[in-house]
């Protein structure tokens, strides 16, 4: 029941209600959009799935600020990115670097499409072979019955 | 006394599923008719007693029965009626109950409509359709029971969650549960098929129309969430590649996958083993989508209710079902000879090619959705997955497929030649290119994911119109127009869903690439521009709704000075709930939709806005109503009605 009601909290928390707000928005359109780009990919990190862009939770209005804190700095992205990631750990990215073990992850779809390619591939030679061609064995019994 | 007559009714469905699951299934062994006769009337007397259950609950809802715990945590005397009806399915134990009953009016319909199925084939489906049944219904009575009593039954509900009091989302749970329990169809069919050890084209003949309406079910319960998404959550976003909407997601691919295999089966007898291990895993996905939700080992907007214990109880039934049927897969698929052989350009490498392709996506949601649980389960680090992994991870399958849809589409079976197919597409591809080129000279500067969109968009789209067109033959026009309306409803259905997709490909991409966004402070009585468009606030002003208080806004749209609409966006409080929600106010339009939401009052006085122009976002709507259609029009061909009659096996097979 705690648990339940916890959750009840982040929901509560990640309720629709207007997200950025017009008040933290950076005057250079140029940076604001920069802003929303990098926000767009960052977890909030008390409500799981969303980003701190869509997200009304306080926290991810503290990130927004940050991010253009950092920027109006003269941050660029990148170091905006290891900024936050410095603060709050990996687990606010949703873009996972392609990198160690997350290899895995970006890999696994490509590789097993290549799989599959050649499962299919081998399967269909295997189909049409005896069609084409006749096994040396059959060849000889084939010369046999013609010699007849 | 009703909801006793109820609790005892789910209890009497478990036993009637227990000898279901059983008896018939020795019958089928030892070739007893009588046995295996009795899976059909079990089939039917589990689907009534379910069905009396589910409505003695409905009725708890409905009277407002609060020594029902469920009701009480779900329900309010002042709620509308159509969400105290819904609410019966807004929370966890009801909505399994609605599982569960929708699992046996599947199996009622095989006990009902299966005449023609060979006796032993028809017993061996209905026994492990029962076996499910058993499970599920274990589940529900141990871990989820919806009949519990409350001691001290308080006056009042703490009502259904505000968000989920909405239309789209009263009928969005029910059509993704037709859906998934669709695939137990398919699922108990290749089952049935591999304890018998044979698979035909009269399977695949089966098997093809359960598949497609699970997927139609599947496609019209997404794009209801999806559309709900849109217009409640208050950001114009429509998919977030959350965990819960991919595990809905994954079966809707395999589903996919699984239609255009069974294809293969009933016309070419091939591909026998490999549509049996897909419908198995189209299933499996299902509960593992069911795992998902209900565990919340993945933590998502949507968990409403999760809890250990029973994420442990469906990872049973999961591993028993799955594994089982994997096992038994790989004791079996040998037998399973293909007859038909073709070679490698040909209408069933272009579906192979299609199989492969849907799987692998699937395959990559699914990986993309734990990875997050990987990350802390082995890797020991605090991991997220989220859009940007899956826009660049998953689209590229997407792609791939829109490319070789329509030509694939017009392979010839068994053996096909690529160059003619191609050759018959040429004015689409040049129309697709036209048309990407104009859109990417019309716009300036923005991503070339719109262009793209629209060029794969039309390829698929014309793409299959030019396949319907092509099935006319080579007379003169008028002779080819009478023959369009004489098509097999399936080549409709086919057409019909392809285009479909074209259409929501270009509508995913356009709203993706193409939306206009707003977000400032506005006084009240203050015009702000708007793309092409302007919008006044007129007044906000207090509202008071039947279960809640709004805040609700009089905004103008306006073009070029003309009034194009009025609009109230809301902020809403539930009072009970305590809590807030946003009502988006949406202008629908053919070309693009005004979609205002109204924020917090600022210090300034004035009240935050956030406005945005979604171009093109009924077709994604309308996209996704023609696939379903598309799946409709296929189910009601002729072959299905017909072959239902002619093979008519008759009622007493004589005993072995």
């Amino acid at each position: 029941m705690k648990r339940a009601l916890l959750l009840l909290a982040f929901l509560l928390a990640a309720t629709p209600v207007a997200a950025v707000q017009p008040d933290e928005m950076l005057a250079d359109p140029l940076l604001e959009s920069r802003a929303r780009e990098i926000s767009r990919d960052i977890r909030c990190p008390v409500c799981q799935g969303e980003t701190i862009d869509d997200s009304n939770a306080p926290i991810s209005r503290d990130l927004r600020l940050i991010i253009r804190e950092r920027l109006v700095a003269g941050d660029t992205d990148a170091e905006v990115v290891d900024y936050i990631v410095a603060r709050y750990g990996e687990g606010v990215l949703f873009n996972p670097p392609a990198e160690g073990a997350n290899l895995v992850l970006w890999l696994a779809g490509p590789a097993l499409l290549l799989a599959g390619i050649a499962v299919a591939v081998a399967a269909a030679r295997r189909r049409v072979a005896p069609d084409q061609a006749l096994s040396a064995e059959e060849e000889a019994r084939l010369q046999e019955i013609l010699k007849r | 006394m009703i909801v006793e007559l109820g609790h005892f009714a789910l209890i009497l469905a478990l036993m009637v599923a227990l000898v279901q699951s059983t008896l018939p299934l020795w019958g089928a062994h030892r070739g007893d008719a009588r046995l295996m006769a009795l899976a059909g009337p079990a089939a039917l007397v589990q689907m009534v007693l379910v069905s009396a259950s589910f409505a003695a609950l409905t009725w708890a809802f409905v009277v407002s029965d609060f020594s029902l715990a469920v009701v009480v945590s779900n329900s309010h005397t002042l709620k509308p009626m159509l969400y105290k009806v819904s609410g019966v399915w807004g929370n966890h134990e009801g909505s399994l109950l609605l599982w569960v009953l929708i699992l046996a009016v599947y199996g009622a319909a095989v006990a009902a409509f299966g005449a023609n199925l060979p006796a032993r084939l028809k017993a061996r489906v209905l026994a492990v359709q029962g076996m499910i049944g058993v499970a599920f219904l274990l589940f529900l009575l141990l871990t989820s029971n919806p009949f519990w009593r409350l001691a001290l039954p308080p006056l009042d509900g703490q009502d259904l969650n505000p968000l989920l009091q909405d239309p789209g989302l009263a009928f969005h749970p029910p059509f993704l549960y037709l859906g998934y329990v669709g695939l137990s169809m398919a699922f108990s069919f290749a089952v049935a098929a591999l304890i018998e050890g044979r698979v035909d084209a009269a399977w695949g003949r089966w098997v093809r129309p359960w598949t497609l309406a699970a997927w139609v079910f599947l496609t019209i319960g997404i794009a209801l969430g999806s559309w709900w998404a849109y217009y409640e959550l208050g950001w114009g976003g429509f998919w977030f590649w959350d965990p819960v909407e991919n595990a809905s997601f994954m079966p809707w691919l395999l589903a996919a996958a699984l239609l255009h295999s069974s294809i293969v089966v009933e016309k070419r007898e091939s591909l026998k083993a490999w549509t049996i291990l897909l419908a198995i895993m189209a299933f499996g996905f299902s509960l593992i989508g069911t795992f998902i939700v209900r565990s919340g080992v993945i933590t998502s907007v949507h968990a409403f209710a999760n809890d250990p214990e029973r994420g442990v109880f469906i990872l049973m039934i999961l591993a028993f079902f799955t594994g089982g049927a994997l096992i038994l897969f790989a004791l079996r698929a040998g037998s399973m000879e293909a007859r038909g052989v073709f070679s490698l350009v040909s209408r069933e490498s272009a579906l192979v090619a299609n199989n492969i392709l849907l799987t692998v996506a699937a395959f990559v949601v699914f990986i993309g959705t734990i990875w997050p649980l990987v990350g802390t389960m082995l890797l020991g680090r605090d991991l997220s997955v989220g859009e940007p992994f899956f826009n660049a991870a998953f689209s590229p399958f997407m792609v791939a497929l829109a490319l070789i849809l329509p030509p694939g589409a017009m392979l010839a079976w068994k053996r096909g030649d690529i160059g003619r197919s191609l050759r018959g597409l040429i004015p689409i591809m040049v129309l697709a290119v036209a048309l990407g080129a104009l859109a990417f000279a019309m716009q300036t500067g923005q991503t070339a994911l719109g262009p793209i969109g629209l060029m794969l968009g039309a390829w698929v789209g014309f793409g299959a119109l030019a396949d319907l067109w092509a099935r006319t033959g080579r007379e003169g026009l008028g002779a080819r127009f009478a023959r369009l309306g004489r098509l097999p409803r399936a080549d409709w259905g086919k057409a019909t869903a392809h285009f479909g997709l074209g259409v929501t490909i270009f509508a995913v991409s356009a709203m993706m690439s193409w939306k206009i966004e707003d977000i400032r402070v506005v006084q009240e009585g203050e015009t702000f521009p708007l793309g092409a468009y302007e919008v006044r606030l007129d007044k906000v002003e207090e509202v008071q709704g039947p279960n809640y208080t709004s805040t609700m806004g009089w905004m103008t749209v306006m073009r070029n000075g003309e009034t194009v609409a009025v609009l109230n966006p809301e902020k809403r409080i539930y009072p009970v709930a305590q809590m807030p929600t946003t009502e988006a106010a949406i202008d629908y339009g053919p070309l693009r939709d005004v979609y205002l939401v109204l924020g917090d009052r600022q210090q300034s006085g004035g009240w935050a806005v956030r406005s945005y122009i979604e171009p093109f976002a009924n077709w994604l709507w309308a996209g996704c109503i023609l696939m379903a259609l598309g799946g409709f029009l296929s189910l009601s061909d002729r072959r299905y009605r017909v072959a239902a009659g002619a093979r008519r096996v008759p009622a007493g097979v004589p005993a072995e």
